[in-house]
């Protein structure tokens, strides 16, 4: 590298960070939707701490001619607003990290380029706008047509006044012109191709792309508590609530919600729960309900750090076992995990498919980090999308439990038909009534564990990435996918490849075969106790040869995936 | 309307003779038929216990779920389909004690439900342990010195959290509670009616003998629109009264405020409209 200029290729990875209320949601947002309109690929993803002001929190958005969708630790720019604390990104900084921020406030940089924002923004109007600045400087930066981050600005800011707008359109003005001057000169250079494709995509996150999902899936109900980091699907599906026909509901706990949930569904609503760990624990004799009852509900769990209160804003992956075991008794149940956003979106419309057909209870396991994280990605084809209701009109000889071949009884709802739907928690007859009759009570268990069979061949495949000839097979489920997929590519090793698990329970019936072509199965996941490892062994029988854990709260960065492949033999 | 509609003959009915569920029981079905309600229309949703079994011995729907947990089933099954008549029913240990959070926020909510709650002053299906209910210096197996608490008042909770309909009935008196029953039911938004009734297995303090003696009921110069008055009458020493204690006319029910019934008044499950072309519109706008 030149020691007058500092040049990025290819990529361009951007740390921007604040403290808690100082607006850096709004540059995230501002500067993904300006960069991909003009046709760069983006990813962002935040980090931030559990509290609405002060402290110290940071987005990280990744820039490229490619496509991106993964954390890194390298920062290439780093930007404090308003004098952030930068410690704690110290660790992610190299002397190759260019470190735009007022040098006088930095203490011990290297490679700073001194831009005042305070000054800056306090001639705008205040330091409120500092951030605005900061989204000027990087789109001047890239060479970025000022009018598109011109149009964002107004609609960002279209309901506040017109002076608001004004400075905020200053702001960027005097932001552009930096870092445009940071271009030209030659001091800081991002040479990357615009490939163009991204302009028209879909810019989203992981909430919603879930979210959507759900729409797509005739959710029309949800009751849920907010809980971090679930809520964005509670609020995402109260904005639109009116347009698609969603009765939405703020729970007073979440014992409520699963209850509510499974009420809507008894009468013929397809409906959903959202929820973090902590509150899903709530809900778990819910679960038991559904199971008995045989109702369906959609249960959407973001996983966060326990246990207990534990890190609510971070991410994590340690609540496998708790889907997958809680509630009483003994029923069968699916547990999704996407990896994709298009995941999210499938998965999601899916979800409300399987729960109606196999009268069960569905979960969708993401975290923190697929909820927060935005990319751009081609919209998905609503043709492809079929729902299908499974209710039935009752006569008047109609039995809810019906003892059938499959176990699957016809779902009745009331007041459609001449007959009576009847559920019981308790166990109960084909009728639904009370039953201590025990050769019964052994039918009934035999039944709803029987649709365990159809359950299992509709099952969803794992997705394979790279060569079908491995000798290395990694396992990975939930957000993972992305992050090793592209690490996978970097390092290059044509033995390795990946194996992505959208559905983690029960197993597709190829799981087993496809790992015992491998020499060697590698998991990786975000908990402690290889909750993932463990259940392979359980329903592949197969011995897990290395696991690569991470339990900080943090999610897996490329680097850190490239130095575990690296290092299996 | 035939009483036959909801009565179920030759059923085995795990209630011990002399309970006043029973009496519950019959009452209720008088009220349905003289309301014209028919069975198919009906959904009662109960908890656990053994008031929670009612809905079982009528001809009805019935959605028998868990311990505390009636009423966000019924607030929803009324709220996705409010053409169906909900009741939610189960004993004061399930509605004012495991569900005493739902029995608080179903109140705010005003869902168009009737809530008919069993109040015996006692656990009667897991053997006689203390109810909120329970008068002070209740002796039982768990409250060995006698329950040290004061009662819950649902009558003066419900009261002072602007209910839309409360009122208050002893099973013992059947017409009454019948009449008490069917304005319940007819009332527009959440109606309790919490119903007096002894224990015969474990309860021997508050027989039918003793509610006879420390009830009366409330008559003209009582105005149930009056909030304080109601209040003054639910909190007040000596005999408990009996009948409507207060109606708060003209609260929105929670099926309105959902916003899904403005221009279509039909229950989700029958509406069937595509909603790809305005997901599409949602996506388009996304891609900008």
């Amino acid at each position: 590298m030149n020691r007058a200029t500092n040049r990025i290729k290819g990529e361009v990875s951007i740390v921007l960070c604040g403290e808690a209320g100082q607006g850096i949601k709004t540059v995230e947002y501002l500067l993904t939707r300006v960069l991909k309109r003009a046709g760069y690929n983006v990813f962002a993803t935040k980090e931030y701490m559990s509290r609405i002001r002060g402290g110290s929190n940071s987005t990280e958005i990744r820039v490229s001619s490619n496509r991106v969708a993964a954390f890194v630790d390298r920062i290439d720019i780093l930007i404090p607003i308003n004098r952030a604390p930068i410690e704690r990104l110290r660790n992610r900084m190299t002397d190759q990290t260019v470190v735009l921020g007022e040098k006088d406030t930095l203490g011990d940089v290297s490679r700073v380029m001194d831009i005042p924002f305070g000054k800056l923004a306090q001639d705008v109007g205040g330091q409120v706008y500092a951030n605005t600045v900061a989204a000027g400087v990087v789109t001047g930066l890239l060479d970025v047509e000022k009018g598109i981050l011109d149009s964002y600005v107004r609609q960002m800011f279209s309901v506040k006044d017109d002076d608001v707008i004004k400075r905020n359109l200053a702001a960027v003005a005097k932001g552009c012109e930096i870092g445009g001057h940071l271009r030209t000169s030659g001091e800081l250079v991002v040479e990357m191709d615009r490939p163009d494709t991204p302009s028209d995509e879909l810019l989203l996150n992981g909430a919603e792309a879930v979210s959507m999902g759900a729409i797509a899936g005739g959710c029309n109900f949800i009751f849920s508590y907010p809980m971090s980091p679930s809520t964005g699907i509670l609020t995402f599906l109260a904005q639109h609530c009116r347009d698609f026909g969603i009765i939405v509901e703020q729970a007073e706990d979440e014992i409520c919600a699963i209850n509510a949930g499974l009420g809507a569904w008894y009468a013929g609503a397809r409906g959903m729960v959202t929820t973090s760990g902590g509150g899903f624990a709530l809900m778990t004799e819910g679960v038991s309900l559904a199971g008995m009852t045989e109702t369906p509900i959609v249960i959407h769990v973001a996983q966060r750090p326990g246990p207990a209160t534990g890190l609510p804003t971070r991410t994590a992956q340690e609540d496998l076992n708790l889907v997958l075991y809680s509630g009483h008794g003994e029923f069968p149940r699916i547990i999704l995990s996407p990896g994709t956003l298009q995941d999210g979106f499938y998965l999601t419309q899916r979800a409300f498919n399987l729960a109606d057909e196999f009268q069960i209870p569905v979960i969708i396991l993401t975290d923190q980090f697929y909820m927060d994280s935005h990319y751009n990605f081609a919209a998905p084809d609503l043709s492809l999308l079929q729902n299908k209701a499974c209710i039935v009109e009752t006569t008047e000889a109609y039995r809810r439990y019906e003892l059938s071949e499959d176990g699957i009884s016809p779902r009745g709802v009331p007041g459609y038909g001449k007959g009576f739907v009847s559920v019981d928690s308790d166990e109960h007859d084909e009728e639904g009534h009370i039953t201590e009759d025990l050769s019964l009570r052994t039918r009934m268990v035999s039944k709803r564990l029987k649709k365990l069979e159809l359950i299992k061949k509709a099952a969803i495949a794992p997705e394979l990435v790279g060569s079908d000839r491995y000798e290395i097979l990694v396992l990975a489920w939930g957000s993972n996918r992305n992050v090793i997929c592209e690490a996978l590519s970097d390092v290059g090793r044509k033995d390795i490849s990946l194996l992505h698990f959208k559905q983690l329970y029960p197993l597709h019936r190829d799981v087993a075969a496809r790992l015992r072509k491998a020499s060697k199965v590698v998991v990786i996941e975000n908990n402690a106790t290889g909750q993932f490892a463990n259940l392979i062994k359980l329903e592949a029988g197969i011995d897990v040869g290395k696991k690569v854990l991470k339990y900080d709260g943090l999610p897996f960065s490329k680097e850190k995936i490239i130095e575990a492949l690296r290092e299996i033999e | 309307m035939n009483r036959d509609k909801y009565d179920i003959k030759d059923i085995d009915i795990a209630w011990c003779p002399g309970c006043g569920n029973y009496s519950i029981r019959k009452t209720l079905m008088s009220a349905l038929v003289e309301l014209d309600i028919p069975p198919e229309k009906l959904v009662i949703v109960s908890g656990i216990g053994q008031a929670a079994k009612l809905p079982h011995y009528i001809r009805t729907n019935l959605f028998d779920g868990l311990h505390g947990r009636a009423l966000p089933a019924a607030t929803a099954i009324k709220a996705v389909n409010p053409e169906l008549a909900v009741i939610a029913e189960s004993g004061e240990g399930d509605m004012y004690g495991e569900g005493g959070n739902h029995f608080i926020h179903a109140i705010r909510r005003n869902p168009d439900i009737t809530n008919i709650v069993h109040d015996n002053m006692v656990y009667g299906l897991t053997k006689g342990q203390a109810s909120p209910t329970s008068r002070r210096g209740f002796k039982t197996s768990v409250q060995v010195d006698g329950s040290q608490h004061d009662p819950l008042n649902p009558i003066a909770l419900a009261i002072s959290l602007g209910a839309s309909f409360v009122a208050r009935a002893f099973a013992g008196d059947v017409d009454q509670t019948k009449e008490l029953v069917k304005k319940a039911i007819s009332h527009r938004g959440y109606a309790l009616i919490d119903i007096f009734q002894p224990c015969v297995s474990f309860n021997r303090e508050n027989t039918y003998q003793w509610f006879e003696e420390n009830t009366y009921y409330l008559d003209g110069s009582h105005d149930p629109l009056d909030r304080i008055g109601a209040f003054q009458k639910a909190i007040e020493r000596g005999k408990m009264a009996l009948g409507v204690f207060y109606i708060n006319p003209g609260k929105r029910t929670f099926e309105d405020k959902t916003g899904v019934y403005e221009l279509d008044a039909r229950p989700l499950y029958m509406r069937s409209e595509s909603r790809i072309e305005k997901l599409s519109k949602l996506i388009e706008s996304n891609r900008k």
